[in-house]
């Protein structure tokens, strides 16, 4: 017998456009898992508009809408009211997008498709830059790392602004529930989307997605790398539901150093750098911690 | 049929109840907020069974549209100026997607400086963007035109999305005494929308995925092509079914007064028209044979009803509330565009009018009708030329 949580059933066939080792395959494999074929997606430009295939194939075995750019939000909204205003209520209508699709260019449309308390489920797949367009970074990019746009050179080095907060900025739209994941931990993903799929009104998550190409790392690593990231504080895994944080210790504790180690994006960062980012990785897991003190009670 | 004294946005708004639009994506914008206040109340009230997204700007509003068309619903919006220019990106996805959204734009001129007064550059830059557009001259025309754009937008061998204007304030906001159209009679006209292919969980399918230079896109370009054609012929006959029902008809594609013995013809969108039937009634009686050709629908264009007047008429003004610049005014271009393979051709002079809400008035119509007579008997003088321009001395 199989013993998983996971639900066995496929809805993305084999034969995706994806890359060896992608993240965000993974992603989307497990989140349709836990919320079956009664599924409705929406999917801005994002890595995810090409993976399924070329027209007529589509490798997503769900309904998907591909939409411009920044509406993957309102473009759910706009399915969620065409099946109520049928009466159907028993399809989950996700959203889903890329970083960049959601926290730059889309998140005009997310921040007014949550709230007004749309019932729909947006997963962000983050990989932490545009990475259908080739390495550039966005808001989601990790301080330190390299990319097409923040390229280390004379007069300018890598990435110098801290990433920005997708469960933070939900949290403070009072969303009933929000989430961290990563595809190196299947079970609890999977369980976060069910979760999700069980509360009314909007959802969010944001699943760290290894990227090989775009983070130059050993595509056989991914896992492991995403496991880095959660271990070191990186991508801290937690909750907020209506404005309460549950926040999941690691049970091994992994310095900054080692999970940028992996990577070819944080190559040129010195002792120094890291050490700064160790620090700023510290202080915000404090604080993480502070909030689930003082919002658990 | 109830007869009510309402305003343009009010008429567009009842378009959309009798129409039974069942999703709404909206945003404020004036001159067109009260279309979407009016029809916020019908829902509110019950009057209007739909779905309302209150969304954040007119991107998403469009995106909404198009999302819930796509998932079988009959959707409605109403914009303007900046909010439709705003939209333009998901026009053209509207299109692709095969969307039978219907839209009211109330014609308003583009910032800056700000101005909220009528001028049609909102709509003409979206020429392109494969929307039937529709141009009305009364309360009475936007309220059928709405209900007729639905019928038209959704015929299954069509599927393209529709919008039609007001004149920002000569139109959107003038009352007028209007007949309210029994529901019983709208529901027999236009059946529930019920497209072939929608977001469906039991037949799942992916909507808009990649094409490749080899295969489909441009395939699927020229059926966009083909259904905008067939359009020409679906309007018309869908008037006809209206007018069948209600005694009311507007022209077609190309509406035409007094053009069957004219000498000099003005050509307009919008409700300037009115004013210029006014005129033509008076000079009409000086013995001045003169007419006016409405361009009702932009999209698709009256090519063959321009053809069919050129023939016959030698001289012809066009009225362009909006410019292209370095080049003329759209309906201008267009219009000559139509004629040019003419064996005679007439002779065609661009009026540039109206721009930014300038009032475009009795007295102006008649020089223009003036104009067109001694371009008639002596040659064009100018090929285009902006009326009623301020020119103050420059110290």
């Amino acid at each position: 017998m199989v013993k998983t949580t996971i639900p066995i059933e496929e809805h993305v066939a084999p034969g995706h456009m994806g890359c060896p080792g992608c993240g965000a395959c993974l992603a989307l494999r497990l989140a349709l898992k836990a919320l079956g074929k009664r599924t409705i997606m929406c999917v801005p430009a994002c890595c995810w508009a090409v993976m399924p295939g070329v027209f007529p194939y589509c490798s997503i075995q769900v309904p998907v809408l591909f939409t411009a750019f920044e509406t993957a939000a309102a473009s759910a909204s706009g399915v969620r009211a065409a099946l109520d205003a049928k009466g159907q209520k028993d399809i989950n209508v996700l959203a889903w997008a890329g970083d960049g699709g959601t926290l730059d260019i889309g998140i005009q449309a997310l921040s007014g498709a949550v709230e007004r308390r749309d019932e729909i489920i947006y997963i962000c797949y983050d990989n932490e830059a545009y990475m259908n367009t080739g390495i550039q970074r966005s808001s989601s990019t990790p301080i330190g790392a390299w990319t097409t746009t923040t390229p280390v050179g004379q007069t300018r080095a890598w990435k110098m602004e801290p990433k920005k907060s997708g469960v933070e900025i939900m949290a403070a739209h009072r969303i009933p529930y929000t989430a961290t994941a990563c595809v190196s931990y299947p079970e609890d993903f999977v369980k976060k989307v069910q979760k999700a799929r069980d509360i009314r009104g909007p959802k969010y998550i944001q699943v760290l997605s290894p990227c090989p190409a775009g983070w130059k790392s050993d595509p056989e690593k991914s896992i492991q790398i995403g496991r880095l990231a959660v271990e070191s504080n990186v991508w801290p895994m937690y909750e907020v539901e209506n404005g309460v944080y549950t926040v999941k210790k690691p049970t091994k504790k992994v310095a900054v150093k080692d999970y940028f180690r992996t990577q070819g994006r944080f190559r040129h960062l010195g002792e120094k750098d890291i050490e700064e980012i160790q620090k700023t990785v510290d202080s915000e897991w404090e604080l993480l911690l502070k909030k689930e003190k003082m919002s658990q009670k | 049929m109830v007869k009510k004294l309402i305003n343009g946005n009010y008429a567009a708004a009842y378009g959309a109840k009798l129409a039974r639009a069942e999703v709404i994506a909206a945003y404020p914008i004036t001159p067109q907020t009260a279309i979407v206040e009016q029809v916020a109340d019908f829902v509110a009230s019950g009057e209007m069974k739909a779905k309302y997204v209150t969304v954040e700007s007119e991107h998403s509003a469009m995106a909404a549209c198009i999302a819930a068309a796509s998932a079988g619903a009959r959707t409605f919006t109403a914009t303007s100026s900046q909010g439709l220019l705003l939209m333009h990106e998901l026009l053209h996805w509207a299109t692709g997607a095969r969307t039978p959204v219907v839209m009211v734009n109330v014609n308003r001129a583009v910032a800056p400086p700000w101005s909220v007064w009528a001028d049609q550059t909102d709509s003409i830059s979206q020429r392109d963007t494969g929307w039937m557009q529709f141009y009305s001259e009364s309360t009475q025309e936007e309220l059928d035109t709405v209900i007729m754009s639905y019928k038209i937008s959704e015929s299954p061998d069509i599927m393209l999305p529709s919008f039609t204007t007001e004149d920002a304030f000569f139109l959107s906001h003038t009352y007028e005494p209007v007949e309210i159209p029994d529901q019983a009679m709208v529901d027999g006209f236009l059946p529930p929308f019920d497209p072939e292919i929608k977001l469906d969980v039991d037949k799942p399918r992916g909507f808009g995925s990649l094409s490749m230079p080899h295969q489909w896109y441009m395939e699927l370009r020229y059926l966009i092509a083909e259904a905008m054609d067939r359009s020409r012929q679906k309007i018309l006959k869908v008037e006809k079914e209206w007018k069948e029902l209600t005694g009311r008809s507007y022209g077609g594609l190309l509406d035409e007064y007094r053009t069957e013995d004219a000498d000099v013809v003005l050509m307009n969108a919008g409700t300037a028209a009115s004013t210029i039937r006014e005129v033509i009634d008076k000079l009409r009686k000086e013995g001045k044979k003169v007419g006016l050709a409405r361009i009702r629908s932009f999209r698709p264009f009256p090519t063959e009803e321009i053809r069919a007047l050129g023939k016959h008429v030698h001289t012809i003004g066009v009225m362009d509330r909006s410019y292209t610049f370095g080049d003329g005014g759209a309906f201008f271009t267009e219009v000559k565009g139509a004629l040019y393979n003419l064996k005679d051709r007439p002779a065609v002079k661009n009026f540039v009018v109206g721009i930014g809400g300038r009032d475009i008035t009795m007295k102006t119509v008649e020089k223009l009708y003036d104009n067109l007579f001694k371009v008639r008997s002596g040659g064009l003088d100018a090929e285009k030329e902006w009326i009623d321009l301020k020119r103050p001395e420059v110290a």
